[in-house]
C-alpha cells in the first residue's frame, strides 16, 4: 500500500470553532513529503485557517496540479473534493469547477514548477479572469519530484545542490500577478504561520483571485548555502511590510483603528480585513505603490513580505459573466429547457 | 422527369472572398428554397479575410438528394484570378455568366458551352457612387441576372431582401435597385429562362434550412449545457456563437439581467478542456467546441477525464490537417485521434452525425451519454455539416426529455451508505457512482490522473490499477448498445455488396447507391453513427461478401476502427477514400464503387 491513512486522535478539551469542529477535523491523509519539508507546514496553515473560519470541510473545494506541492490537497480537509489535476493545468480545471458552483470556497495548491513554466498561461489568465480562488503558491526554486532541476522562480546566482549557478532571471509571481491586475497578492513564508495563517484567511474571504506565493524551502534539492530558497538565507532577507488579520463581520463592529498604522479594508461578506503598516509610507490598496515599493526590495535583495496589493472593487468572474448567485448545477432543468413550442417558433427564422 | 433541367442543375458562384458575396448567394439558395425546391448549398471558402478565392455552389434537386453531383451546369464567374479554373469546371452543355465590362473573349474558345456576359461592374459604377456599395451591389445585380435566367420569384427574393436588411431599411431599396439592374439587363438583351431554371414547387414543406453548429449549440440549450469553454478555431466557431446566441435569449432572466449560463473564451484549447472538465466535475452540463488541432491539445486533459472518470463533450468539426492543413476545407480526418485521444490505454465515445439535425440530437445524446458513462464522449461533425446551410425536417423535441445524469448520489443517498468509494461498481455494470462537491462530507473523495485502487486509494499496486483499467475497458464497451443505432438500407434485391459509411458522406452514397442500382449493381448500405460499434455493425460486415468502406480521409480510418474492434477479414474490405478537402460527390462513390466491384468480377 502506497497510501497511508492518518490516525484520528481526539484530546481532551480540544478548541471547537463556529461549527463544533476541532483543529483536526480538518486535516487530511498523512503527508509522504520529506521530512522537514516546508510544504507540510503550509498545509498545516491552510488546515489552521479554513478552522480559524469555520468553514464547513465539505463545502470547501482543493485543486492542485502536479508536483510535491500538488500533491498537498490530499493531506488537509479530508471531507472537502479535492481534484489533483494534470501539470499547469490546475487553473482551468479551478475556473470551470468555481463556475459551476459560486457558493464553494475554492482553494488551489500548486508550485513554482507548475505555476510558472509549464502553466505559466492558465496561471495569469485566471487572475486576468479573477476567478474566485485563493491560489498558494509553494515556492522553492526547484523541481524536486525530478531530484533538483531548477524551476522558473530559482534566482540569479543561486546554486544547485551539485554547485552550479543559474543564469537565468527569475519569474517572481508576485510581480506577475500586480501586472496582470490580480485583485489580492500577497507572499507569506513556511517558516512564519503567525503570518502566514491570517493572510490565508484573509485569501479565503476576498473575492475575486487571491494569490499568496509561500517561500516553502525544499530540504532535500534547495536549503543548502549558495540557494536563495534556503531557510537560512529566507531569514536572513525576510522583511515584513505590512501584516493583514482578518476580523470576521460578527466580530467588525467592535474594531477601532489607530489612525495612521492600521488600514481596514472591507470585504464583500462584510468581514475586514485589518492591515498593519510594518513600514512608513506602504499602502497595499495602491497598486502603483506596491509595485515600486516590490522593485526596489528586490534591488535590495529583500524578500518582502505580507499583503502586499488588494482591491476589492474589482468584479469577479462571476459578476463578469453576469451569473445568477444560484450555481449552475443547481438550476432544474425545467427552467434551461425552452420546450417545443419555443422551437417551432425559432425555427421559422430558417425557412 | 419530362425535362431533366427543370429543378435538377447545379449552379456555382465564383468569388473575391471579403466581397459580400456570401449573403447574395444565400439569398439566392434561399429564394430557391422558398419556392418549394429542395437545394444542397455548398460554401468552399479560404482561409482568409479578403481578396482569395472562394466558391458557393448550389444544387437544385427536385429528388431532394442530399449530396453534391460533381456537375456545374451554371457558373458564375465573378473572380478574374479563377476564370481559367472556372471555365474547365463547366460541364459540357453549361452556361457561363461573367462580368463583361472587361470582355474575355477567350472563354469563347470551349465550343460546348454557352457565355452570357453582363457588364455587372459598368451598370453598378453607373447607378451607385459610393466605392464600397459599387462592390456590394455587384453581388446583388448578379442575383437579378440569375433570377431572370432561371425564373426564380421575384416577390420572393424581395421578401428576402426585407428580411434581411430589416434593421438597415435604407438599404433595402439599394439592393432592390441592384437586383432590378440584373434582372432587366436579362429580359431586354436575351432569352430567358434557361433550359435550366426553376419551376416551384410544394416539396420543402416541414424543412428547414440550418448549419449543423447553430444546430448543435441549440442543442446544447435544449440539453441542458449550461457551461461552456473554448478557444476560437475554424471551423468550429459558429458553434459557441450559436449557443451564446440562444442562451442570450433564452436563458437570461428579464427582471435580473442575471444569466442562467456560463461562456468563457479561454486562452487555448489546453485550458477550455480543463474548464469543462472542472464544471463537468462540478455538476454542470459542460461542453467544448474545436477542430483537430484542438483535440491535439486537449488530448492530455481527455485522457485525465477518461482515467478520473469524468463526463466531458467534445465537439470535433473536422477540417484538413495534418497540422494547420486546409482549415476551411471539409474531412473526416480525426475519427482515430479521437477514437483513442491521450497517452496510454485509452478509448472513447464517438458519435457521427451526418447533417445538422443530428447534431441537434447528438448534441443532446453526448451530453447524456457523457454523464451515464462518465467519460469524455466526442460528437465528429465537420467543416460540409457545421458550415453549410442544410435543408432538414424541422427539427421537433420531446416534451418528456429529461436529461440522464448518470449515477450522481444525492446527500439524502450519502446518508444511507456506509462508506462512498468512488471507484466501486456497486451494481455490477461497471459504471460507479460519483458526487458533487458540497453535497455532503460523506461524499467527499480525491480526483486523481495518478494510479487509483477502487476505493479511490493512490496506489502502485499492479493488481489494483488493472481492476480499475479492466472494468473501464468494459464500461466503454457496454456503451455500444447505448449509441444512436446504425441506420440501415436495404438493396431491393438480396446482395452480397455492402456499403458502410459515416457521417457528412450519406447524402453521396445514397445517390451513388440508387444510381449503381439503376445499373444494375445493388448494395445494402449501413452508416455508422457511434463508436464503440454495436454488433449490428459486424454482423451486417459478416452477412455480405465484400463492404465498401466510404469516408473521408487518406489512411482509411473508419475501416482500420472496423477492423480493430470487429472480427472482419481485412479481404472483405475495400476502402473508398476522398480526400481532397472539398465535399463529397455521388459520382466520386459511384465511380469508385463500379470501378471495384467490376476488378473483383473480372478477377
Amino acid at each position: 500500500m502506497t497510501s497511508f491513512v492518518k490516525p484520528i486522535i481526539r484530546r481532551k478539551n480540544e478548541p471547537t470553532n463556529d461549527l463544533g469542529l476541532v483543529r483536526s477535523d480538518y486535516d487530511g491523509a498523512m503527508s509522504t513529503l520529506c521530512a522537514g519539508c516546508g510544504h507540510d507546514s503550509v498545509t498545516a496553515s491552510m488546515a489552521r485557517a479554513f478552522f480559524d473560519l469555520s468553514i464547513e470541510p465539505h463545502r470547501a473545494v482543493k485543486v492542485s496540479g502536479i508536483g510535491c506541492s500538488s500533491k498537498t490537497t490530499a493531506y488537509f480537509l479530508r471531507e472537502a473534493h479535492g481534484n489533483n489535476t494534470v501539470h499547469g493545468r490546475m487553473p482551468s480545471v479551478a475556473t470551470g469547477a468555481a463556475a459551476a458552483n459560486s457558493q464553494l470556497t475554492y482553494i488551489g495548491v500548486s508550485g513554482d514548477g507548475d505555476s510558472l513554466s509549464i502553466g505559466l498561461g492558465q496561471f495569469v489568465h485566471a487572475m486576468r479572469r479573477n476567478v474566485n480562488m485563493l491560489y498558494v503558491l509553494e515556492n522553492n526554486g526547484v523541481y524536486g519530484l525530478t531530484k533538483g532541476q531548477f524551476s522558473a522562480s530559482a534566482d540569479v546566482g543561486s546554486t544547485a545542490k551539485k554547485g552550479l549557478p543559474n543564469e537565468m532571471p527569475p519569474i517572481d509571481p508576485v510581480s506577475l500577478a500586480l501586472s496582470v491586475g490580480a485583485t489580492f497578492v500577497a507572499r507569506g513564508f513556511s517558516g512564519d504561520r503567525e503570518q502566514l495563517v491570517p493572510l490565508i484567511k484573509a485569501g479565503l474571504k476576498h473575492k475575486g483571485f487571491g494569490l499568496i506565493d509561500v517561500i516553502s524551502p525544499c530540504v532535500s534539492f534547495n536549503d543548502h548555502k549558495g540557494s536563495t530558497k534556503s531557510y537560512a538565507h529566507t531569514y536572513k532577507y525576510f522583511h515584513k511590510a505590512v501584516h493583514a488579520d482578518f476580523v470576521p463581520p460578527s466580530e467588525a463592529i467592535k474594531v477601532c483603528y489607530d489612525a495612521g498604522e492600521i488600514m481596514p479594508v472591507e470585504l464583500h461578506d462584510g468581514g475586514i480585513i485589518r492591515l498593519r503598516k510594518l513600514e512608513k509610507g506602504f499602502d497595499p490598496r495602491n497598486l502603483a505603490a506596491a509595485t515600486s515599493r516590490l522593485a526596489e526590495a528586490r534591488s535590495n535583495n529583500e524578500i518582502l513580505t505580507g499583503l502586499l496589493h488588494i482591491d476589492e472593487t474589482q468584479a469577479d468572474m462571476h459578476a463578469m459573466n453576469r451569473m445568477e448567485d444560484r450555481p449552475l448545477n443547481e438550476i432544474p432543468y425545467a427552467e434551461l429547457n425552452p420546450g417545443s413550442t419555443k422551437l417551432a417558433e425559432l425555427q421559422k427564422g430558417f425557412r | 422527369m419530362s425535362n431533366p433541367k427543370v429543378n435538377d442543375f447545379v449552379i456555382k458562384l465564383a468569388n473575391v472572398n471579403g466581397t459580400g458575396s456570401a449573403s447574395a448567394n444565400g439569398l439566392l439558395m434561399k429564394a430557391i428554397f422558398r419556392m418549394g425546391v429542395p437545394v444542397v448549398g455548398k460554401n468552399v471558402f479560404p482561409s482568409n479575410i479578403q481578396g482569395l478565392p472562394t466558391w458557393y455552389e448550389i444544387r437544385v434537386t427536385e429528388k431532394g438528394y442530399r449530396g453534391r453531383s460533381g456537375d456545374v451546369h451554371i457558373m458564375v464567374a465573378m473572380n478574374a484570378e479563377t476564370y481559367e479554373k472556372d471555365l474547365n469546371d463547366l460541364s459540357p452543355g453549361g452556361i457561363l455568366i461573367y462580368d463583361n465590362t472587361w470582355p474575355r473573349p477567350h472563354f469563347l474558345n470551349r465550343k460546348d458551352i454557352t457565355v452570357i456576359g453582363v457588364p455587372l461592374a459598368k451598370m453598378c459604377n453607373d447607378a451607385f457612387s459610393v466605392a464600397r456599395s459599387r462592390i456590394l451591389m455587384k453581388n446583388m445585380a448578379y442575383v437579378g441576372v440569375v433570377a431572370a435566367l432561371l425564373d426564380l420569384d421575384l416577390e420572393v427574393i424581395h421578401g428576402l431582401v426585407r428580411e434581411m436588411f430589416a434593421t438597415k431599411p435604407k438599404l433595402v431599396d439599394l439592393n432592390l435597385q441592384a437586383i432590378a439592374l440584373g434582372f432587366d439587363f436579362v429580359t431586354e438583351n436575351f432569352d430567358y429562362p434557361l433550359d435550366f431554371h426553376v419551376k416551384a414547387k410544394d416539396l420543402t414543406k416541414g424543412k428547414v434550412m440550418i448549419d449543423g453548429n447553430t444546430a448543435a449549440g441549440l442543442g446544447c440549450v435544449y440539453g441542458g449545457a449550461t457551461f461552456g469553454a473554448w478557444y476560437p478555431i475554424t471551423p468550429s466557431t459558429s458553434l459557441m456563437d450559436g449557443f451564446a446566441k440562444y442562451c442570450a435569449q433564452l436563458r437570461v432572466n428579464p427582471d435580473t439581467g442575471k444569466h442562467k449560463y456560463c461562456i468563457i473564451q479561454a486562452e487555448d484549447e489546453l485550458a477550455a478542456a480543463g474548464m469543462v472538465i472542472g464544471a463537468s466535475w462540478n455538476g454542470a452540463r459542460s461542453f467544448t467546441p474545436t477542430s483537430g488541432p484542438g483535440i491535439s491539445l486537449m488530448s492530455e486533459f481527455i485522457g485525465f477525464a477518461y482515467y478520473a472518470e469524468i463526463p466531458m463533450v467534445l465537439f470535433d468539426v473536422q477540417r484538413v490537417g495534418p497540422s494547420t492543413g486546409m482549415p476551411t476545407r471539409t474531412q473526416q480526418c480525426d475519427i482515430q485521434l479521437c477514437a483513442y485521444a491521450s497517452h496510454g490505454d485509452t478509448k472513447h465515445i464517438l458519435l457521427f452525425p451526418s447533417d445538422p439535425a443530428e447534431c441537434f440530437t447528438m448534441a443532446v445524446n453526448a451530453l447524456d451519454l457523457a454523464e451515464r458513462f462518465q467519460t469524455p464522449v466526442f460528437v465528429l461533425s465537420d467543416i460540409d455539416i457545421g458550415m453549410n446551410d442544410w435543408m432538414v425536417d424541422e427539427l421537433t423535441w420531446d416534451d418528456n426529455y429529461q436529461p440522464d445524469r448518470g449515477k450522481v448520489l444525492s446527500s439524502e443517498q450519502l446518508e444511507d451508505v456506509e462508506k462512498f468509494h468512488r471507484y466501486l461498481d456497486v451494481d455490477g455494470d461497471h459504471i460507479a457512482a460519483r458526487t458533487i462537491p458540497g453535497t455532503n462530507p460523506k461524499g467527499a473523495y480525491f480526483t486523481r490522473g495518478s494510479g487509483h485502487n477502487k476505493f479511490g486509494g493512490y496506489t502502485e499496486d499492479g493488481q489494483e490499477y488493472k481492476e480499475v483499467v479492466d472494468r473501464l475497458a468494459l464500461k466503454w464497451a457496454s456503451a455500444a448498445d447505448k449509441l444512436p443505432a446504425p441506420v440501415v438500407v436495404k438493396a431491393k434485391t438480396k446482395s452480397s455488396y455492402g456499403i458502410i459509411s459515416l457521417g457528412s458522406c450519406d447524402g453521396a452514397v445514397i445517390e451513388a447507391r440508387d444510381r449503381l442500382e439503376a445499373e444494375g449493381l445493388h448494395l445494402n448500405y449501413l452508416r455508422v453513427r457511434g463508436f464503440p460499434f454495436c454488433d449490428k455493425v459486424e454482423e451486417f460486415i459478416a452477412a455480405h461478401d465484400q463492404v465498401y468502406v466510404v469516408e473521408q480521409n487518406r489512411d482509411a480510418q473508419l475501416m482500420g476502427l472496423l477492423l480493430a474492434h470487429t472480427k472482419t477479414p481485412r479481404e472483405k474490405l475495400v476502402p473508398i477514400l476522398h480526400y481532397s478537402g472539398e465535399p463529397l460527390d455521388y459520382r466520386f462513390v459511384f465511380d469508385a464503387i463500379q470501378a471495384a466491384s467490376s476488378l473483383r468480377k473480372t478477377a
